[in-house]
Order: C-alpha cells, then sequence, then structure tokens
C-alpha cells in the first residue's frame, strides 16, 4: 500500500540526519573493550579479581540508581566507572571496602556534579583516592600472582569495620620492588602482567590492544595516551641517562598503572581537554607528573594523583588552547 | 602545502545520491493550481500587481521588484488569480501568496518578447535585465542575484566562481544541470564575465560527479578563462566560504564578504537561470528540483514550475512509502522540515527530500561529554561544545565573545554530536536572541 502523503510529519531543526555513533555505543564499546582485561584479570588472579570486579560494578550500578537522574544506567558510563574502579584494585582487598569506594566513586565522582559531562575529575579515580585514604594498608596489599583459580587471595568476605585476617602471601608491585628494595623486574613479565599489582593493571598488552581497538573506532583519542607515552619515555630515558640506576623508559612504560590510566582514564572524555591541542598538554603533564611521583615522590605509583591533578587542570587548558577562528586575524597572520 | 582544493574539518555525512544521480532531468506537467508567495528571496517581498480574477500568461509579471534588493515575481503557468492571501510557506510561516488556478487547455507560451542581446549590454543594463527576470541564488539562499553581479566599486573582482560543489547528500540537480546543460551554464557564465568584467571563472565540482566535470571540461569555449576544478567530496565543500577556501587558498576575514578577497560565487543553477533570460528572455519561472528520499517511491530530477505544492509534487513522483517521516525542503544538513504539504516549491527550493523514519535523529539527547567531535567537525573553527553549554543556559553575551557571528549553522558539529544534542538550533535560536537583545547605550 502507497499513501500519497504520509500522515504525521516530523518537523526538527536541521540538520535531519545524524551520524551513526551515540554517547551510548561509545560508552558500551569501551565496556566491551574491557574484557579482554577482565580475562586476563582472572587469569592472574584468579576468582579473586572477579568478585573485586564484580562488586565494584554492582555497588557501581546501584549506587548510579540510586542517586543518579534516573535513567541513566542505560548510557553505559556508570558500569565504566564500576569496572575501573575494580580494575585498580588488589585482589584480596575485602569487598566491602569495594563496594564503599565504587559508591563513593558514583556518589561524589559523579553525582554530586551534576552526572555524566558535568564532573571535573574521573571518577573511577575519586573512588580510588577515597579508598587510598581510608584503607591505606588494604589498598597496598598485593597478593601474589598465580596459584588456583578458586584461591581466595585475601580476607576478602571480612566484616566491614573489623580487623581482616591477612592470610594470603603477599608479594610486592614491580614499582614497589624498585623504590623499596631497589631491585628490578624482568621487562617480560611486565609486558605479559605475571607481575604483582592492582587486578587489572599488570597485562599490558591486552590493554594495549583493547586501547588500539577504541583508537581505531575513534571511542578515544590517541593523542592523550600517545602523548602520555612519549613524555614518560623521554623524561625517563634523560633521567635513566643520568642516573643508570633509576628505571629506564621500557620499565616506566609497562610496569605500574601507566598503561590502564594512560589508556582508559585519562582518555575519560568527560574530564581531560575539548581540544586536539590540548589533549597533547594533557598527556604532557601527566607524563611528567608520573615521573615525578614515581621517582622523587613518598609512593611507589603516581599515575592516578596525576592524572587527578591534570583533571583539575582541564578547564584552563580548554581555555588556553581554544581553536583560532576561520578567517581571524590569528590564522591570516599565518 | 595546503591542498588548493580543499578546506579543514567538516564531515562526511552518507550522500545517498545514487538514487538520482543517473536520472535525466524531465519536465512535470502542470499542477491545478500554482500558489506564488510574494517573498521568495532573500531582501524586500515583492510588490503586488495583479487583482484577483486577472487572468495571466505564462511568464507574467504578478508582483514587482521593491527596491534594489528584491525581486519580480512571475506567473509559472497561463491562468487565472484566483486569490491574494496568507498560504503555508516553506519556512514554516504563512505568507501573502497569489493563488493562480491553472488553465487547464492552455498551450502554456509565453507572450512573445524581446531577447536581450548581451553582447552590447553594460553592466547595469545586464544587472536590470537579470533583475527583471526575478533570477535569485538557486542554491537555497535565494539571494537577489543581480545584487551580485554589481560589486561595491572600491573592491576589484579578480575571479568568479561557480558553486558546482553540491554537498548536501541526496541533492543532484546541480549535477545533472551540469551534465546535461553544460553549454548553457557555460553562456551563462559568459554573461556574468561580460557583465562583471572578470578575466577569470573558476567552477568548483565534487569528485563525486565525474560525469558532470567532464561534460563541462568538453563544453568550455577556447576564449574563455574558466576552469574546471575538482573538489574533496566532504561536507560543507559547497558553503561559500569553504569554497573559496578550496579554489584559491585564501580565507574570508571574518564577518566580511567574499568580495573583500576579490572573489564573487553564483550557484550553478543560478548561472543557467542567467543564461535562460539572455537566450529565451524567460523569467525564472520554474526551476530544476531533485524529489528524492528513501521515503518516497519514485525519486527524480524535475522541472518544477515555481508555485506547485509540494502535495501535488509528492503526488507525481509516485507518493510515499509507509515508512515515511519526514519532508525536507533542500538537502538533509540545512534544509527545513516542513510541517504543511500545501507550501509551494519557491525559487530557493534545491530538493524535497521524503526520509524515512530510520534516517530522522533520534529523541533522546544525552549530556555532553566533551568528547571534542564537534571541533574537530566544525569548518569555522568554532568550539560548539562549549557554544551548546553556553546556549542551554542563555549565556549569550558570552557566546558572542566566543564567536557565534562565525557560526554558518551548517549543522556539522550536531551531524557528528554522539549525545544527539541539537547544537544548530541552539546557535540558530542564540542568534535570534542576541538579534532581539536592544543595544545597550551608556
Amino acid at each position: 500500500m502507497t499513501a500519497v502523503t504520509p500522515p504525521r510529519l516530523i518537523v526538527t531543526a536541521s540538520p535531519h540526519v545524524k551520524a551513526a555513533d551515540s554517547t551510548p555505543k561509545i560508552m558500551w564499546h569501551v565496556v566491551l573493550s574491557l574484557v579482554p582485561v577482565i580475562v586476563a584479570s582472572a587469569w592472574f588472579f584468579g576468582i579473586s579479581a572477579l568478585l573485586v570486579i564484580a562488586t565494584s560494578t554492582v555497588a557501581a550500578l546501584i549506587t548510579e540508581r540510586a542517586v543518579g537522574k534516573g535513567g541513566t544506567l542505560g548510557d553505559g558510563s556508570a558500569m565504566i566507572t564500576g569496572l575501573l574502579l575494580g580494575l585498580t584494585l588488589p585482589a584480596g582487598m575485602a569487598l566491602w571496602m569495594v563496594g564503599l569506594g565504587a559508591a563513593f566513586a558514583i556518589a561524589f565522582g559523579k553525582a554530586v556534579w551534576g552526572g555524566l559531562g558535568q564532573n571535573v575529575f574521573n571518577p573511577a579515580l575519586v573512588g580510588r583516592a577515597f579508598l587510598q585514604a581510608a584503607f591505606p594498608v588494604a589498598i597496598t596489599t598485593w597478593p601474589r600472582v598465580g596459584g588456583p583459580f578458586m584461591e581466595l587471595k585475601g580476607d576478602l568476605f571480612a566484616m566491614p569495620f573489623l580487623h581482616p585476617v591477612t592470610n594470603a602471601i603477599t608479594s610486592a608491585t614491580p614499582l614497589g620492588l624498585l623504590k623499596f628494595e631497589g631491585k628490578g623486574t624482568e621487562l617480560m613479565g611486565l609486558v605479559i602482567g605475571n607481575t604483582g599489582g592492582s587486578v587489572g593493571e599488570t597485562a599490558a598488552l591486552v590493554i594495549l590492544a583493547g586501547g588500539l581497538y577504541l583508537a581505531l573506532r575513534q571511542y578515544l583519542n590517541w593523542r592523550i595516551p600517545v602523548s602520555i607515552f612519549i613524555t614518560v619515555a623521554l623524561f625517563s630515558s634523560i633521567l635513566h641517562l643520568v642516573d643508570p640506576k633509576k628505571p629506564d623508559a621500557l620499565f616506566m612504560l609497562f610496569s605500574g598503572g601507566l598503561m590502564l590510566g594512560a589508556i582508559y582514564m585519562a582518555t575519560d572524555m568527560v574530564t581531560s581537554p575539548v581540544t586536539n591541542k590540548g589533549k597533547w598538554v594533557f598527556g604532557f603533564g601527566i607524563g611528567v607528573l608520573v615521573v615525578l611521583i614515581r621517582v622523587w615522590g613518598g609512593l611507589p605509583e603516581g599515575v592516578m594523583y596525576a592524572i587527578l591533578f591534570m583533571n583539575a587542570l582541564t578547564p584552563f587548558i580548554n581555555r588556553a588552547t581554544q581553536p583560532a577562528v576561520f578567517g581571524s586575524a590569528t590564522r591570516l597572520a599565518r | 602545502m595546503p591542498l588548493a582544493f580543499d578546506f579543514r574539518h567538516g564531515v562526511h555525512p552518507p550522500e545517498e545520491k545514487e538514487l538520482t544521480r543517473e536520472l535525466p532531468i524531465r519536465r512535470m506537467p502542470y499542477p491545478d493550481e500554482l500558489v506564488l508567495p510574494l517573498r521568495q528571496h532573500a531582501g524586500k517581498p515583492a510588490k503586488l500587481c495583479v487583482k484577483v480574477g486577472d487572468h495571466v500568461e505564462r511568464g507574467d509579471t504578478i508582483a514587482e521588484a521593491d527596491g534594489f534588493i528584491s525581486v519580480p515575481i512571475h506567473a509559472s503557468a497561463a491562468g487565472t488569480v484566483t486569490a491574494v492571501e496568507f498560504w503555508p510557506h516553506p519556512d514554516g510561516s504563512y505568507a501573502e501568496a497569489v493563488r493562480i488556478a491553472v488553465d487547464k487547455y492552455a498551450a502554456q507560451v509565453p507572450r512573445p518578447r524581446i531577447v536581450p542581446k548581451w553582447e552590447g549590454l553594460t553592466t547595469e543594463q545586464v544587472v536590470k535585465a537579470v533583475q527583471q527576470a526575478g533570477v535569485v541564488g538557486l542554491g537555497g539562499a535565494a539571494f537577489p542575484t543581480h545584487v551580485k553581479l554589481a560589486p561595491p566599486k572600491e573592491y576589484a573582482v579578480h575571479t568568479l566562481i561557480i558553486n558546482g560543489a553540491e554537498c548536501e547528500p541526496y541533492l543532484t540537480s546541480d549535477h545533472r544541470t551540469m551534465a546535461e546543460y553544460p553549454d548553457r551554464v557555460l553562456f551563462g557564465i559568459r554573461v556574468m564575465m561580460h557583465a562583471m568584467g572578470v578575466k577569470k571563472c573558476v567552477v568548483g565540482i565534487e569528485k563525486n560527479k565525474p560525469d558532470a566535470i567532464a561534460a563541462m571540461q568538453r563544453a568550455v569555449p577556447k576564449d574563455l578563462d574558466v576552469e574546471i576544478l575538482p573538489l574533496t567530496v566532504k561536507y560543507p565543500q559547497g558553503a561559500e566560504k569553504m569554497l573559496i577556501k578550496a579554489v584559491t587558498g585564501v580565507e574570508v576575514p571574518s564577518g566580511k564578504l567574499p568580495v573583500t578577497v576579490g572573489v564573487v560565487v553564483q550557484n550553478v543553477g543560478s548561472v543557467a537561470a542567467i543564461a535562460e533570460v539572455f537566450e529565451t528572455g524567460l523569467p525564472l519561472i520554474e526551476r530544476i528540483v531533485t524529489v528524492t528520499g528513501h521515503g518516497l517511491n519514485k525519486p527524480q530530477n524535475l522541472i518544477v514550475p515555481v508555485g506547485t505544492k509540494l502535495r501535488d509534487l509528492i503526488a507525481y513522483c509516485g507518493g510515499v512509502t509507509p515508512d515515511a517521516a519526514e519532508v525536507i525542503l533542500g538537502g538533509p544538513m540545512m534544509g527545513t522540515a516542513v510541517a504543511n504539504l500545501d507550501a509551494p516549491v519557491v525559487k530557493g527550493t534545491t530538493g524535497v527530500v521524503v526520509l524515512a523514519k530510520h534516517e530522522t535523529r533520534g529523541e533522546t539527547v544525552y549530556p555532553c561529554i566533551h568528547c571534542g567531535r564537534c571541533l574537530d567537525a566544525c569548518p569555522v573553527f568554532l568550539n560548539p561544545s562549549h557554544l551548546g553549554d553556553l546556549a542551554r543556559v542563555g549565556r549569550y553575551d558570552e557566546m558572542t565573545d566566543a564567536h557565534l557571528a562565525d557560526c554558518m549553522l551548517c549543522g556539522s558539529c550536531a551531524f557528528v554530536c554522539p549525545s544527539n544534542i541539537p547544537l544548530a538550533q541552539l546557535f540558530q535560536a542564540s542568534k535570534a536572541a542576541l538579534r532581539r537583545v536592544p543595544a545597550v547605550t551608556t
């Protein structure tokens, strides 16, 4: 059957067509690209890793539902926050702490700012910073990698506010080993990921693959991680040349949370600069801060604070890197 | 070394031109009734000069130009004036229009007329002839063409650029005009170059129209300095300032007219209309319209009498499919959606696109996540993300500081926005709001 004219007409302003990508689509692709990272974390840290990630994610989703604007679960952003927070925690952390951190991340990292798009700081890192301040021992107790899959790596089911029973064999992260004991770690282990550390940060290659996928689909802006990698590599190479006892560029790139942070957290569109020039500056700032904190700071790892600090500078970077308008005096002078 | 035939940024919407690009231009039969609004061009509306009951022949003046930036309106078919009343206008408003009942048995032959010989005419005479023929920019904006033929004396125009980019998705009317009537286009160019005293002309055509490029290249006469320049396929390649940048490599200064860099741009269709004036003496009473879209049964390129109601045009093209949802005048990037199909085709109607439901924009709008895609899309290097934030809270003065005036509402930002924020609409509303703000005197 063919009508001569349509019965009802849509009347909207131009443009009347739209590119295929949508915000939820971008978010869910980020979630999809994290699946291999989660699988890797389970491979290295067993069921404990999955329990930590699942607890964090569920707590993030429940909190989003409870304090969010409503109907925002579908955009996928709370899911990402929950997954990323879980991936940055040690495998043996008590699950009630994990859940509390995820709730804090959503409530105070995102909702109080006005929800998606309004927050200044990366929500997952806000949650992690909260946990770092609240439970400094638990968040730096690193269970040993490997062991049976079903082995519980710590007192995961400890009751809140009771002293947890530490019964697992712990180890140190490569950065901790270097900082406190002056020991290096074999590069191969860092690349593959069978080293101590947070559940999702060790498998550098898997994270890189996820980042490559997102970059190719233009779901993350490659300028930020590339800028971070170049800065870290150059800065640490210079330091290594001056003082060979300082770690070299490859160790710096593949150890700790740098890969996860550079690819999945620094590239958070909401909290990174909107201009391409600004993205280079943002990545440069993170790279410098990471090396400064790792080499001279009191902490072995500095990715979290480096990103949070640059998040705070993002509005200023945006203002300083506005594009020159077509036909403006600035452009005509070139 | 920047490419000479490109500009930076822009977007790649699906072209969708395959629906009509191979279809030769055909003539549509006269409808039973024509509706001719007195406002069909930028500038002052025309002044009515017929009354109800008058009989008009095809090509007769029914409304005269009112001032220099105005053009007359002519009857596009022989018939009887039945009413002069407010009628749905394609822009969404109601406007004064002349309704003509078309004489079914008329031969539709225009009155005998004197065809002006272009060779002997001065600039002023050409300008006058073009104005009297009611020729306006047929690319959509409908700016009176004769005004551009007489640019201010303080600027020396060295190049005439003909806009054959046709970067809007779906539209193929300029494409078919160049492929089928290259000689007419070049004759129009000859008259324009003569009238303006310009020695050089460049015709910019997007590379996705190889047959048009070839036909135009074959038709260039030896004695004219006309270059046919293939352009990168990208939206908005046909925007005046983008086209000038692509052709000459020069950026028109912000807030200035193209003539300040010695360039005048005319649309292919307008050039063909000028040729018509000096070939047959006929005024602009019909135009080539691409009637297309996935919601339409028989997409076509048609010569349509100005004043044909959209309802009649769509019916002639086989009606709409069951999933047709939106009717757009012009292209889908900058065109206007119509609410009333009684509105007529006017001189500025480049196309009628019937979109199917699945092609239309969804209703859900997400918050801006500051992804920066709009910055990479904006051909004039604005920050639409920031402007959008300002627009939604009504901080219009700050939008002025953020160069809102440079926005040409091309819609590239809203096209790429993953959050489906209607940025172009916000900017249009902001511009309107700023015009209403009274000047502060201190």
